[in-house]
């Protein structure tokens, strides 16, 4: 069951460093979001705040239709999925291990079940990959991996912070296919962040730009190129423009 | 806590248990219902071979006897004296009144032996408690001593004429003659005693060092066995600086009301022993290398103190290599190195019960880290001898002080290596596994304590290695161990006894360091272990944390 994201007036500072200065957005059930911007922008600190890795100062954020502070952190954790750029699998634990590791934690009956299921679903047949550990795996392969221990529980929404940001150009192409499929069929809500703006393009419905850890525009990408609400934006997407054309010559 | 207690109790019940089974041997009756009397001795050769006689003295006249022989010097063997961890050792008067009392007394005092002994014995018992039996009947003065050619070389036949040439010289003292006030202190006050250098000795080679002009002045003992065997001059003390130094037992005054008949059995020697009788006895012990067992009983029964050769093990001086040396001495050496494995598995097993918890208990409070390792890395600097002779005030003499000092040595390596494997383990892991709904104890227990345990165990295995040098040292203060052997022999300047204890100690360590090795690729994190370990890691394992 895919769940609504929602973050309302929600403020943070990190010292005397601003982080998020009144931001406020939505993700509907089932949908796709990318959070665009340079680093320092706040889009991670905004993504962590709906798994309570960050505490905002100000503002309330939801999942579902609670507070995320209505549930202890552990719980409400193990009910989202979660993808860091460099995978963060256990490197002393098999695959299917890895990928067991949030249906462990729920006390699913049929764990082991679920994570073969999971690691089909991203590509990786448990018979040829299920007893390797990570570091016997290429990159793309081990965030297939985190892929698959993110979604293996079926959370109703998954949190993504720059999974592709650490692959190859081939592997991340490929990778961000297989995880637009996977997506549509789970019908699960994503936040995605990124600081490419194609990427963001691809996967989401939405985007998001973020500048300074306030919100610049949020959109669909026709709507970012054909209206840009801020000279920020426009000039965000010339300059993605830019490198597309220097492919082109 | 209390278990901790109550099991050091136990360990030091066994050990106890196991020194007074090796003594058992030697005795002929045994009072059940009394305490064994402790018998102790400072680690020089006159003082192991009066602390046996003591013993034996003692035991042929029916009581149980426990030896600490080579308690570490002065301050240490009187420290347990005072503390009542021992009930008696030889001492000299001179020692008492300079080391012990920091007195000083008018010329006209110190000439008169008696006087001496009268005002020092007055103090120890008002200040100490502490009695003083009536003397040996010889006196162990200091003999500042040099080779004859050095004499003739000079012209040197007093204090004065070595003050005069002494910018010439270079003296090798021991280290308790180079700290005293009635040592080279006071010497070079008196005498304005200047050497060129001063090298600080070991008692056990001084007489080879002068020997082979390493050094040109010692400080030796006037009863010194040795000194008549390289045929050195002793240089006349003519201002009288030395004071009397009559020997004596020195008893703890609660031996008097709890045994009565030690304190009488030790009187026997008083007045019995006269000073060339002691330079043959020493000389039978330092030079000619019998041992301090037979020399004891040989003179007690001369004395007409104990009857017959019962009470005595004679034992067979074989001059036949040092591997049938060991051999023979396969039994005790084995219940040394058991005893010696089991203070520094206790020490470890303590240190690790403590150091490991603290080490993750400061990577959650990061700031304190630092400061707080820093302090247990200071301990590291003490000098094992200093930091065991620091226990004696609060904890006597025996295995618990020296499982203190040893643990201290054994926390720093474990707490910093515990600190620095879980702060460095994996970040990228930890966090992952916090994002998805890991409780801390989880996180703890499955990921940064696996990936932490080689860290952990290198620091482990450093403080095992460590300690079981240290615990050498564990003999000064009459813990047992292999460093028995070595402070026995370095007192009896005895090179066969010195590495009867010294190999199987490096040996010990090697073993435990490579015992420790396996251990470490058994607890491994699973993807890197190799060959045979590795099948044994699971494909998938319900945790259950």
């Amino acid at each position: 069951m895919p769940t609504p994201l929602a973050a309302r007036n929600v403020s943070h500072r990190f010292g005397s460093v601003v982080a998020l200065d009144d931001v406020s957005i939505d993700v509907p059930a089932g949908r796709a979001v990318a959070l665009v911007g340079e680093s320092g922008s706040g889009k991670t600190t905004l993504l962590r705040c709906f798994n309570r890795l960050v505490e905002p100062l100000r503002g309330e954020v939801r999942v579902g239709d609670q507070d995320v502070r209505a549930q202890p952190a552990v719980t409400l954790r193990r009910g989202i999925g979660y993808v860091q750029q460099h995978g963060g699998l256990l490197p002393h634990w098999r695959v299917l291990r890895n990928v067991a590791l949030v249906p462990v934690l729920r006390e699913m009956t049929d764990a082991v079940d679920a994570a073969r299921r999971a690691l089909e679903l991203v590509g990786l047949p448990v018979a040829d990959f299920g007893h390797r550990f990570p570091h016997e795996l290429s990159g793309g392969q081990r965030q297939r991996v985190a892929l698959a221990r993110s979604i293996a529980a079926r959370p109703g929404v998954i949190l993504l912070d720059e999974p592709f940001g650490a692959l190859d150009a081939i592997s991340r192409a490929e990778l961000q296919e297989s995880f637009d499929a996977m997506r549509r069929d789970l019908s699960v809500t994503t936040l995605l962040v990124t600081h490419d703006l194609a990427e963001a393009g691809r996967l989401a419905d939405e985007v998001v730009v973020m500048r300074a850890g306030r919100i610049e525009q949020q959109g669909t990408m026709r709507t970012l190129i054909t209206a840009p609400a801020t000279d920020y934006v426009a000039r965000l997407i010339e300059r993605a423009r830019a490198g597309l054309e220097a492919l082109r010559l | 806590m209390k278990r901790i207690l109550r099991s050091l109790a136990l360990v030091e019940f066994a050990v106890a248990a196991s020194a007074h089974a090796q003594s058992t041997a030697t005795e002929t009756a045994t009072h059940s219902q009394q305490r064994p009397v402790v018998v102790a001795s400072k680690p020089f050769g006159e003082s192991y071979l009066l602390c046996e006689m003591f013993a034996q003295l003692l035991e042929s006249r029916g009581m149980s006897v426990e030896r600490r022989p080579g308690l570490g010097a002065t301050e240490i063997a009187f420290g347990a004296l005072r503390t009542g961890a021992i009930d008696a050792y030889p001492e000299y008067t001179g020692t008492g009144l300079v080391a012990v009392l920091h007195d000083s007394l008018p010329d006209s005092v110190l000439a008169d032996s008696r006087a001496v002994f009268a005002h020092v014995a007055r103090r120890f018992a008002d200040e100490y408690g502490v009695r003083w039996l009536p003397p040996l009947g010889f006196q162990n003065t200091y003999a500042i001593a040099v080779t004859r050619a050095t004499a003739s070389k000079y012209h040197l036949r007093t204090l004065s004429d070595l003050a005069r040439e002494s910018p010439h010289l270079t003296a090798g003292f021991t280290a308790d003659f180079i700290g005293r006030n009635d040592g080279l202190v006071g010497l070079s006050k008196v005498y304005g005693l200047h050497p060129r250098a001063v090298r600080p000795l070991a008692p056990a080679v001084k007489y080879q060092a002068l020997a082979s002009g390493a050094v040109d002045v010692i400080d030796g003992y006037s009863t010194d066995g040795l000194l008549a065997r390289y045929d050195l001059v002793t240089l006349i003390d003519d201002r009288h600086f030395f004071p009397p130094y009559e020997a004596a037992a020195l008893v703890n005054g609660k031996l008097e009301s709890q045994i009565p008949n030690a304190v009488a059995a030790l009187t026997l020697l008083s007045g019995r022993l006269d000073e060339k009788t002691m330079r043959q006895l020493n000389r039978r012990v330092e030079v000619d290398g019998e041992d301090v067992r037979v020399v004891a009983a040989d003179e007690l029964n001369t004395l007409g103190l104990i009857g017959g050769r019962q009470s005595t093990a004679r034992v067979e001086q074989s001059r036949s290599g040092f591997a049938r040396y060991m051999w023979d001495r396969r039994g005790d050496l084995a219940v040394l190195t058991l005893r010696h494995l089991l203070l520094v598995g206790l020490a470890l097993l303590a240190a690790v019960i403590v150091a490991v918890p603290l080490g993750l208990f400061l990577e959650r409070t990061r700031p304190l880290a630092e400061p707080s390792i820093g302090a247990l890395g200071v301990l590291q600097t003490i000098p094992s001898i200093a930091l065991l002779a620091f226990m004696i005030p609060l904890l006597g003499v025996g295995v618990i002080p020296a499982l203190v000092a040893l643990w201290l040595y054994a926390l720093y390596p474990i707490a910093r290596g515990t600190y620095t494997g879980v702060r460095d383990a994996d970040p990228d892991a930890v966090a992952a596994a916090e994002a998805l709904g890991t409780t801390p104890v989880q996180r703890l227990m499955w990921v940064r304590l696996p990936l932490a345990a080689p860290v952990i165990m290198a620091g482990i295995r450093t403080a095992a290695v460590i300690t079981v040098g240290a615990a050498t040292l564990a003999a000064f203060i009459g813990a047992g161990g292999l460093g028995e052997p070595i402070v026995a022999g370095l007192a009896l300047a005895d090179t066969r006894m010195i590495l009867s204890g010294a190999l199987p100690a490096a040996a010990l360590a090697l073993v435990v360091d490579g015992v420790l090795g396996l251990v470490e690729r058994l607890i491994a994190p699973a993807h890197r272990r190799e060959g045979i370990w590795r099948r044994q890691a699971p494909l998938m394992r319900t945790p259950n944390v």
